[in-house]
């Protein structure tokens, strides 16, 4: 029981119940992580994000998926139809002794079955129910529909991102639904903190909005202080001249195999002179520095107050010239070396051959019997000093816990639960 | 018991800067904990010295609105950590605070004698937060770090943008904004144990790593099927329509994501059932994915005569998932965010009027209290005197002394 296992792991002593899909169901993987007693509910036959893949060997399986084995792991698994008044009630006697209930439901949803926050909260007074919904659970847009798409172009990112050129992009890999995933995680250990002190729970209502605008970095101060609505602008910096004009410094440039980054800026960036002297030194090595390069003045003639779009597409060129001769590798090594301002563009392929990864020990093996397998995982997100985190577990099979729990926690019997599953409850 | 903030109590000392670091504080500080960020004229934090600053304005070592952004509900003092008054000041507080938090290079607080080695001895149970690009050791660690070179090797770079094209990122040093989530979280979670054992401890946060554990499926992916992802603009590999379309007016776009043929239907029905929309090549949502090229073009062609906000008031409707692309300006002006009261309107005597961001999480019983962010050092005589029980000659002589550093300090252009 959760109870008894104390103060192994950061959150030990606390049981989660997990109510949540791809929307902020990252919540919940971060706090079993952290050591918390995570009981993954999902309804009978299996939560529809075991159909998203990547899939092991690309074999399209409810137990092969492995964005189910990566959302899920260190998670006991359970199926319950909360939609049934006998399922409902099974969850109630769950919340009694739950610390977390998180839910992704649309806005009303757990209300309509009885299962609100005010319901729960008359069972356990100290439940921390948190629930993570695209605009949050109130106002004109609460009912809108999402994809990670949507809630990207909601929270301001992609209007900031792509090519100039091109229409506004997300990333590839979606990233909405985990802002929020992180962002809900914070509000409940924050109104954890609260209710260890005080016992008294609460509601934390979480809006994937918010958190997708959670990483604009300077674009809405650009807005309210100066009237400037930031446009996407590729691979580049873009600078507000003084006289209202707007000049674009890249920030990433293509190599030999590749993309790296590569910082270009002067004037009082210290550093990036440094950088940059030294660059423009390596590329003379090898006879690639026209003349007006070689001693190139970054502190005064590269100002970005003063720049003007010609003259850095004609050092930008210059340099491209002489990257397009080195490979990532080449260039990451040279740069550690003479502290160069360079990193490659990294796929996966080049996360998992890091040297700095595999001296971290962040690759970490899982054992997955029903695979007879074991698989890499990356590892945690931040390394403890006194609570190591680690995967304890691979994500559940559907309903693989369901006799721990309802036996012997809840005192169902075997025939009980027979009944139970025939009759779609569990 | 009567606790109006839910972090009432903690005390956190900050000597990060930039970006991450106090990203990842100020969870902490607008939710009540109380933050003494520590300063020094000589060596202004350098979101200081970059802007936005407001239009038509001189900047200050005050008015940097990036400094205001990262740095809300804390309070500043100014101390020369040089000087051995100084860095005694720092350990009185550091025996004050429950959490310390650093965001410099591996090493460099070592020299300054401020390492978790050095700070344990004096305070047993701090919880001491440690956050840089790579992590506190390995054969790369000593790299300074810089938000760009986090976003490649953190695998961010490669996975935003058209195929054929370079990288198409987010805007600004985007893993800045995803590692003090994960830092909060280490953080709120080290308090907790605390309170449970007494036990306090180290936190090492790597930036480029908390990149990664974001990708993981996709890494995952090259592990077990030697799949590398690459960027395919906005496609999705199972929906269609399925990107941000143009709309009327300069440069407005709308988000639109249809995901199964229900949506199909009812997003042809929005459209007015075109005949296009009957062709076989249209009928199923494999021949929609071979001639997706058309489709976008033909959905444009209706879109181009509409408002994004016509376009997803429409389709929500129907019940087809749409969003306007929000700029900043809209954004600005978005009736749901009015709704959840996401923009806070502080007044900073240097910045003037501002608006700052709420974070994405409401707790109806002990909601927030952010206020604005601090001028540096303005809270040197608060902190001196409550804090530590500092006399006013006792203050006067560290100000004659330069242990506590003024504009004086300043590098000369910005005095």
């Amino acid at each position: 029981m959760h109870k008894d296992r104390k103060n192994e792991d950061l959150l030990s002593p606390y049981r989660v119940l997990d109510l949540t899909d791809a929307k902020g169901g990252l919540c919940v993987r971060i706090l079993a992580d952290l050591g918390a007693d995570v009981i993954k509910i999902e309804r009978p036959g299996g939560d529809e994000a075991r159909r998203v893949g990547p899939f092991y060997k690309d074999i399209p399986h409810p137990e092969k998926s492995l964005y189910w084995f990566i959302l899920n792991a260190n998670k006991r698994g359970i199926t319950l139809d909360i939609e049934t008044e006998e399922g409902r009630e099974i969850f109630r006697r769950l919340v009694k002794d739950a610390d977390f209930v998180i839910e992704s439901f649309s806005p009303g949803y757990m209300e309509n079955l009885g299962l609100g926050y005010e319901a729960l909260s008359k069972i356990n007074p100290r439940i921390i129910m948190t629930t993570i919904s695209p605009f949050g659970e109130t106002g004109p847009k609460a009912h809108y529909k999402v994809t990670d798409l949507i809630s990207w172009a909601s929270g301001g990112a992609m209007y900031c991102q792509g090519d100039p050129d091109r229409p506004p992009l997300q990333l590839s890999f979606p990233q909405a639904y985990l802002h929020a995933g992180c962002e809900a995680a914070i509000g409940s250990l924050i109104a954890h903190y609260h209710r260890e002190l005080t016992g008294e729970g609460q509601r934390v209502d979480v809006s994937i909005q918010e958190s997708v605008i959670g990483i604009l970095m300077d674009t809405q101060e650009m807005w309210d202080l100066q009237g400037f609505n930031f446009r996407r602008s590729g691979h580049a910096w873009t600078f507000l001249r003084p006289d209202g004009g707007h000049i674009r410094q890249a920030y990433c440039f293509p190599c030999k195999d590749g993309w790296v980054a590569f910082w270009t800026l002067g004037g009082t960036y210290t550093t990036s002179v440094k950088h940059l002297q030294e660059c423009v030194r390596w590329a003379d090595e090898e006879g690639m520095a026209p003349e007006w390069l070689k001693n190139f003045d970054w502190v005064h003639d590269y100002r970005t107050e003063t720049l003007t779009q010609q003259q850095i597409d004609k050092v930008e060129g210059a340099l491209i010239n002489f990257l397009m001769t080195k490979t990532k590798k080449e260039l990451y090594d040279e740069a550690f070396k003479k502290r160069m301002i360079i990193a490659p563009v990294s796929n996966a392929k080049d996360i998992w051959e890091s040297d700095q990864l595999q001296a971290r020990d962040f690759w970490v093996k899982v054992e997955h019997p029903e695979l007879r397998e074991t698989l890499t995982y990356c590892g945690p997100f931040a390394k403890m000093s006194e609570t190591p985190m680690r995967i304890r577990c691979r994500a559940p099979l559907i309903g693989e816990h369901n006799q721990e729990i309802y036996e012997k926690e809840l005192g169902f019997s075997k025939g009980e639960l027979i009944m139970l599953k025939e009759a779609g409850i569990i | 018991m009567e606790r109006k903030r839910a972090l009432e109590g903690i005390k956190v000392i900050d000597f990060s800067w930039v970006v991450v670091g106090p990203m990842t504080i100020n969870y902490l500080a607008d939710h009540g904990a109380t933050v003494i960020k520590v300063e020094n004229h000589a060596h202004p934090d350098n979101s200081r010295v970059i802007g936005p600053y407001r239009k038509g304005t001189t900047p200050t070592i005050d008015s940097s609105g990036f400094y205001v952004h990262q740095n809300s509900s804390k309070l500043s003092v100014s101390l020369d950590l040089s000087k051995p008054k100084g860095k005694e000041i720092a350990f009185k507080l550091i025996k004050w605070a429950d959490v310390m938090a650093e965001s410099m290079v591996p090493g460099a607080m070592k020299r300054l004698g401020l390492d978790y080695d050095s700070v344990v001895k004096v305070k047993p149970d701090i919880i001491y937060y440690s956050t840089c690009m790579h992590g506190q050791y390995g054969p790369r660690a000593s790299s300074p770090g810089y938000g760009q070179l986090v976003c490649a090797l953190g695998g961010i770079y490669h996975l935003g943008g058209w195929p054929g094209r370079g990288p198409a990122p987010p805007e600004g040093a985007y893993v800045d904004y995803i590692a003090p989530r994960f830092g909060a979280i280490a953080i709120l979670a080290a308090l907790d144990y605390r309170r449970r054992t007494g036990k306090g401890q180290y936190i090492d946060v790597s930036q480029v790593e908390t990149a990664i554990y974001l990708l993981a499926p996709t890494i995952m992916d090259y592990l077990v099927n030697s799949r590398v992802m690459n960027p395919n603009g906005n496609r999705s590999p199972y929906a269609t329509p399925h990107g941000s379309f143009r709309c009327k007016g300069d440069d407005r776009w709308c988000a639109i994501a249809v995901s199964s043929n229900e949506e199909w239907k009812a997003f042809c029905k929005v459209i007015g059932e075109p005949s296009w929309t009957r062709e076989p090549k249209f009928a199923t949502l494999l021949n929609r994915k071979k001639n997706e090229d058309e489709l976008e073009e033909l959905v444009e062609k209706w879109t181009v005569n509409y408002s994004p906000e016509e376009v997803m008031t429409l389709m929500q409707a129907a019940g087809v998932p749409a969003s306007v692309v929000e700029s900043n300006k809209d954004l600005f002006e978005d009736p749901q965010l009015k709704h959840r009261g996401h923009f806070r309107h502080f007044e900073h005597p240097a910045v003037g009027k501002y608006t700052h961001d709420s974070r994405a999480f409401r707790l109806p019983k002990t909601p927030d209290n952010q206020f604005r962010a601090p001028l540096m050092g303005e809270h040197n005589e608060y902190v001196c005197k409550n804090i530590l029980g500092m006399s006013d000659d006792e203050i006067s002589e560290l100000l004659a002394e330069g242990v506590i550093t003024t504009e004086a300090d300043l590098p000369p252009e910005w005095r």
